[in-house]
């Protein structure tokens, strides 16, 4: 009864899904007057679907959604701030053009009129020197010339401002992610005071220790639903750990010993910014694993090796042609006018000419060639791209680089909401032509898809911190080099 | 106590600050349009003394005011990303206007001339509601506004307003009147779209736009505006220029679409991204007034190579720009 | 009835209909007078925007805030240099079609080196060039034997059975213009690069390479045009390629071109040219004045793309 009412924001049986990928999975979740929830889990488990529904940014599909007790029908960011619920998005959200002033009084609607610029600066200021005592930024610096440290402080110390509307619930998606310790630190013991002053605060970060130490409560996710939720003096590093990657364990892939000599070389690169002397290694006929949190470097290299390819390099020798197979394939793979022949084709145009002109005769065989063996599934494969699923847009995308004379396949990360039955056509695929001689770059977020391979390559920060042979591969030890405390 | 706290993304937060660099290579393309302009002058008073002096700018900046109003019509524009390939022939159908209806029958004149704002600003609408290329659209509306002069003002004639001539014959003291002019415009312009603070939000559409909807701003509403004011502007460009040349003729302004996109260039705006300074587009317009003309006279360049200097200015400062944001990486 | 549906949905099928529609009803107010000649008349005058056209087309296919607007400039310098190797000689035609080739070609590459060296957009990198084209071709066209040669001229103006000879020989460069976007690498790649350039590079096509050689071809044919141009009204001037800048981007777009790329359309340049000019001829006869021409033409031009808008490319 009481505890309904000092319940800020109240999610029940939340769904969420983006095609026929589920990203959440009937989930409850709510957050306290006072209180501090972290929320952890790992790439792809629901964070950020479920932080953006309560910021108002997405729509549920199914459940309700519930602010002090009232049950919102119509929910929306607007909605959303006039209730004093706020969000700092991962992706920075200040206007590079403007002032730190000026960017303040976008999110300010009462900052207007008569001497509105000295208003918003004192604002600014005035917040930053609370958070950040030493931060050093003036409220006339642009925010595009600001470091991108700096400018995450200043959308920290935004969102904490206080005009008009209230303020009760903030949201902090990964806010330390581009902050040095210190003032890592700084931030946290302010969030701290805003809570014990009875603010309410969501904390998301893949820094395990910021969570344990500063959440009161801790929700883990995995794979769009809630696995565990206690207080936060329930959980230990290990516990944590253990609940995001499934204590239960995962049936490893049947490991046939493979051939064991060393192949030809074909790639040896060191990512840019690599201090000691480790380096990425590929032999022929060799599946070498990509692991680590999203975006600490994998796909900055696979990049390096594709552009190295066709331009010599400093530091990335590459010694055979190259395919790359998207994982964003809206943005990297995918091109919309076209067809799924031509989707496939565009690799290997060379090929596909007969004297002057491509001829579709060996266009079309290429493409049912490929329809066959990889089992991608319409009645025709001059139907535009976009008519298939997901799942075979990737399998067109896959066909496009195996079908090519590429002898080295960079995929990064390609399975990502992919259902499993054409992922394990696809790894079965991969094997197969592994064991031709084909070399794969294997960069994935899903960490049972590192069974495949031969070695994987554990990154953090931009750097190889480990580099685990099959044999000793765990789902607990990758986890565990890329949460590492070393960096 | 607190290991974790090392994981940081190295070289994010460097204890001696690049953003004195920044801000300084900021400052350096800041000056840049005052220095073309101040380049441009001491070029002319070395070629020719005589030219500095009170009779000599009211002569050889005859034709600023149009041109720097023009310049800040598409700024305006440019300030959402857009772009206006319509505003040499609005000027000209401005002026059309003015030579004609505004002397003959004000009230119709300025009712015409409203309404041409408010087209202006359903056009920002129909861009924005439809995700319309601005260029695309611009050209198109550029055939309506020549045809629509030519409607007006089938051959060259006309005659403006006394009270226009007499506003643009004024002979203040010791500052000649087009640079008093340029003052004030860059002045009235850069505290509207600098410092007010619905001009912050109108930049900042330009600048991250799905920032802005995130806020609760309407893009929609922004745009409107942006074009309503480039709208305002390129009537105010038309009527100054009627004011100086006392008749119109329908292909007036067309070379005014290429001067103001340059313009801007040279003042220190941006394409895209909502970097756009008024001050720097009056300076721009100026410095292409000067380069226009005088400066190639005195430098007995013949007429022909005028279009050319035009054209090589812009390239220069797009190189010396292009030098100095590769120094500041 | 399918097929009919697929027809129809064909938007360079519009701009034919158009080109038709326009016809019958200037044939009806003249009670059928000119009909033949008019056709004649409206394919001798479309050559010069189609050439130019499918140059623009490739270059627009490129992707957003791709455009040439040095076209005129390009036609008016390439018109002169056309002129004057040709010198009045019927024996130095081929030479002068040559250097007006090379001459367009050259500012299409120069174009290019601008874009990719000063990293500015297209707009303003084909507009600074245009500048310094246009008063090279001032100085440079002044005082010039700028008659063409008699057999270039009646070359222009040449009729088998009432069809331009230019028009059959345009007709067979737009077919390979067809082809080389449809079926060769180079088109292909074009296609790729507009609809996501960045998907394009990671499926190796050669980004750099396929714009720097559409900037040329694009340059190019401005400058075969400013030729055949001179040829046509039997000299050249400055002024001469001033409509193409408007009327080349205008084919594109009418033709069903997508303006946000990757999405070409070759035989809708040619009935987006014909209706162009059959609209003009049209006008004319009805007696409208310039004035009510140009607005038209331009309140045609705001009503397709806002008709077609609304597609930018899913990103």
């Amino acid at each position: 009864m009481l505890k309904a009412n000092t319940d800020i924001v109240r999610l029940n049986g939340a769904e969420k899904h983006f095609g026929a990928v589920r990203a959440l999975n009937g989930v409850d979740f709510h957050v306290g007057a006072g209180e501090c929830v972290g929320l952890v889990g790992h790439n792809g488990a629901g964070k950020s679907t479920l932080m953006h529904m309560v910021a108002g940014t997405l729509r549920p599909d199914g459940g309700q959604i519930a602010v002090r007790g009232n049950e919102e029908a119509s929910y929306s960011v607007a909605r959303a701030l006039e209730l004093g619920i706020r969000c700092v998005f991962q992706e920075l959200s200040l206007c590079p053009n403007l002032s730190i002033a000026e960017n303040t009084r976008i999110n300010h609607p009462s900052l207007a009129g008569f001497g509105w610029r000295r208003r918003a600066a004192d604002l600014i200021r005035a917040k930053l020197d609370e958070i950040f005592p030493d931060h050093g930024i003036s409220a006339d610096d642009i925010a595009g010339d600001l470091s991108i440290g700096r400018r995450q402080m200043v959308e920290v110390a935004r969102a904490f401002t206080l005009t008009r509307e209230p303020l009760h619930l903030v949201i902090l998606d990964e806010p330390t992610s581009s902050l040095d310790a210190h003032t890592a630190g700084q931030l946290l013991s302010f969030v701290r005071r805003f809570v014990e002053a009875g603010g309410s605060c969501i904390l998301i970060s893949h820094v395990l220790g910021e969570v344990l130490q500063n959440a009161d409560r801790i929700v883990v996710m995995r794979d769009g639903k809630v696995v565990a939720a206690d207080a936060a003096d329930v959980f230990d590093r290990d516990k944590l750990v253990a609940a995001m990657g499934g204590a239960e364990g995962h049936q490893k892939a049947a490991a046939e010993t493979r051939k064991t000599e060393a192949g030809a070389l074909r790639v040896r690169a060191r990512p840019a910014r690599q201090q000691d002397g480790k380096e990425l290694v590929a032999r022929a006929g060799e599946i070498i694993g990509l692991a680590g949190l999203a975006g600490h470097g994998q796909t900055d290299l696979l990049l390096a090796i594709f552009s190295a390819a066709a331009r010599a390099k400093a530091g990335i020798e590459v010694t055979a042609p190259v395919a790359l197979v998207a994982g964003d394939r809206q943005s990297d793979g995918i091109f919309s006018q076209w067809s799924i022949a031509q989707n496939i084709g565009i690799r290997s145009l060379g090929r596909l000419r007969n004297g002057l002109f491509i001829s579709p005769q060996r266009e079309a065989e290429l493409a049912e060639f490929w329809k066959k063996k990889i089992g991608i599934r319409t009645p025709d494969m001059n139907n535009n791209i976009y008519s298939l699923s997901g799942g075979n847009q990737q399998k067109a995308l896959f066909a496009r680089a195996l079908g090519s004379d590429a002898e080295i396949v960079l995929m990064d990360d390609p399975m990502r909401g992919v259902d499993i039955g054409t992922k394990l056509e696809v790894y079965d695929l991969v094997r197969e032509e592994a064991a031709k001689g084909r070399t794969f770059l294997w960069y994935t977020t899903e960490t049972e898809e590192l069974d495949n391979c031969d070695h994987v390559y554990v990154f953090k920060n931009g750097r190889i911190v480990a580099n685990l042979r099959r044999d000793e591969l765990t789902e607990e030890k990758i986890i565990q080099s890329s949460f590492g405390d070393a960096a | 106590m607190r290991p974790e706290m090392t994981a940081i993304a190295p070289g994010t937060l460097p204890k001696s600050s690049p953003r004195g660099s920044a801000a300084r290579a900021r400052l350096l393309r800041g000056l840049l349009p005052a220095l073309s302009l101040a380049l441009v002058l001491m070029a002319i008073a070395w070629l020719n003394p005589r030219a500095i002096s009170y009779f000599g700018f009211n002569l050889m900046l005859n034709l600023a005011i149009p041109i720097a109003l023009a310049t800040i019509a598409q700024m305006f524009v440019i300030a959402g990303n857009e772009l206006d390939l319509s505003i040499g022939t609005f000027v000209g159908f401005v002026g059309c206007v003015t030579a004609t209806w505004l002397r003959d029958a004000p009230l119709l004149g300025i009712l015409v001339l409203l309404g041409s704002i408010g087209v202006y600003a359903l056009l920002g609408a129909l861009i924005h509601l439809r995700n319309l290329p601005s260029i695309v659209v611009t050209l198109g509306m550029s055939f309506v506004w020549q045809g629509l002069a030519i409607l007006v003002l089938p051959k060259p004639g006309g005659k403006a307003p006394d009270w226009l001539l007499s506003i643009m014959s004024f002979k203040p003291p010791y500052i000649p009147f087009p640079i008093l002019a340029a003052l004030i415009i860059a002045a009235v312009v850069h505290f509207g779209l600098m410092r007010t603070s619905y001009g912050v939000i109108l930049r900042g559409s330009g600048g991250n736009a799905a920032a802005l909807r995130r806020a609760g701003w309407s893009l929609l509403k922004t745009k409107i505006v942006l074009f309503a004011l480039t709208g305002l502007f390129g009537v105010l460009s038309g009527m100054a220029l009627i004011g100086i040349t006392t008749s119109a003729d329908a292909n007036i302004g067309n070379g005014y679409t290429l001067l103001s996109i340059a313009g801007v260039i040279l003042g220190g705006g941006e394409f895209v991204g909502g970097r756009v300074s008024p001050i720097g587009a009056v300076i721009g317009a100026l410095t292409l007034a000067l380069a226009a003309s005088p400066l190639l006279t005195f430098m007995h360049i013949p007429p022909d190579w005028q279009v050319a200097a035009n054209g090589a200015i812009l390239i220069i400062v797009l190189a010396a720009r292009v030098l100095i944001s590769r120094r500041e990486r | 009835m399918t097929s009919v549906r697929t027809l129809l949905e064909k938007p360079w099928l519009w701009s034919f209909v158009g080109a038709l529609v326009v016809w019958l009803a200037t044939v009806a107010f003249t009670g059928g007078y000119g009909a033949g000649g008019m056709v004649t008349a409206a394919l001798s005058l479309a050559v010069f925007t189609v050439i130019v056209g499918v140059g623009q087309m490739f270059v627009i296919t490129l992707g957003p805030g791709n455009v040439d607007l040095s076209l005129p400039a390009n036609i008016g310098l390439a018109s002169a240099v056309a002129m004057k190797v040709m010198g009045g000689s019927d024996s130095m035609i081929v030479v002068g079609m040559l250097a007006a080739l090379a001459c367009g070609a050259a500012i299409g590459a120069v174009n290019y080196l601008l874009i990719w060296a000063l990293r500015i957009p297209p707009i303003i990198a084909t507009l600074s060039a245009s500048f310094i084209i246009q008063s090279v071709d001032i100085s440079y066209g002044r005082g010039l034997q700028i008659k063409p040669p008699p057999g270039f001229a009646d070359f222009t103006n040449w009729q088998v059975l009432g069809i331009p000879v230019l028009a059959m020989l345009t007709v067979i460069f737009t077919i390979g213009a067809a082809l080389a976007l449809q079926r060769m690498i180079y088109g292909r790649s074009v296609l790729a690069i507009g609809q996501n350039i960045r998907a394009a590079w990671l499926a190796g096509v050669h980004v750099g390479r396929i714009r720097f050689l559409t900037y040329t071809l694009c340059g190019a044919l401005g400058g075969i045009d400013g030729a055949l141009l001179a040829g046509y009204f039997r000299g050249a001037n400055v002024d001469i390629g001033n409509e193409y800048l408007l009327a080349s981007i205008a084919v594109v777009v009418i033709g069903g071109t997508s303006v946000a790329g990757g999405k070409a359309n070759v035989p809708g340049v040619w009935g987006a040219g014909l209706f162009l000019v059959l609209l003009l001829t049209m006008l004319n006869t009805f007696g409208v004045s310039a004035g009510v021409r140009l607005v038209l033409t331009g309140l045609i031009i705001v009503g397709v793309i806002t008709a077609a808008g609304g597609e930018k490319a899913v990103r």
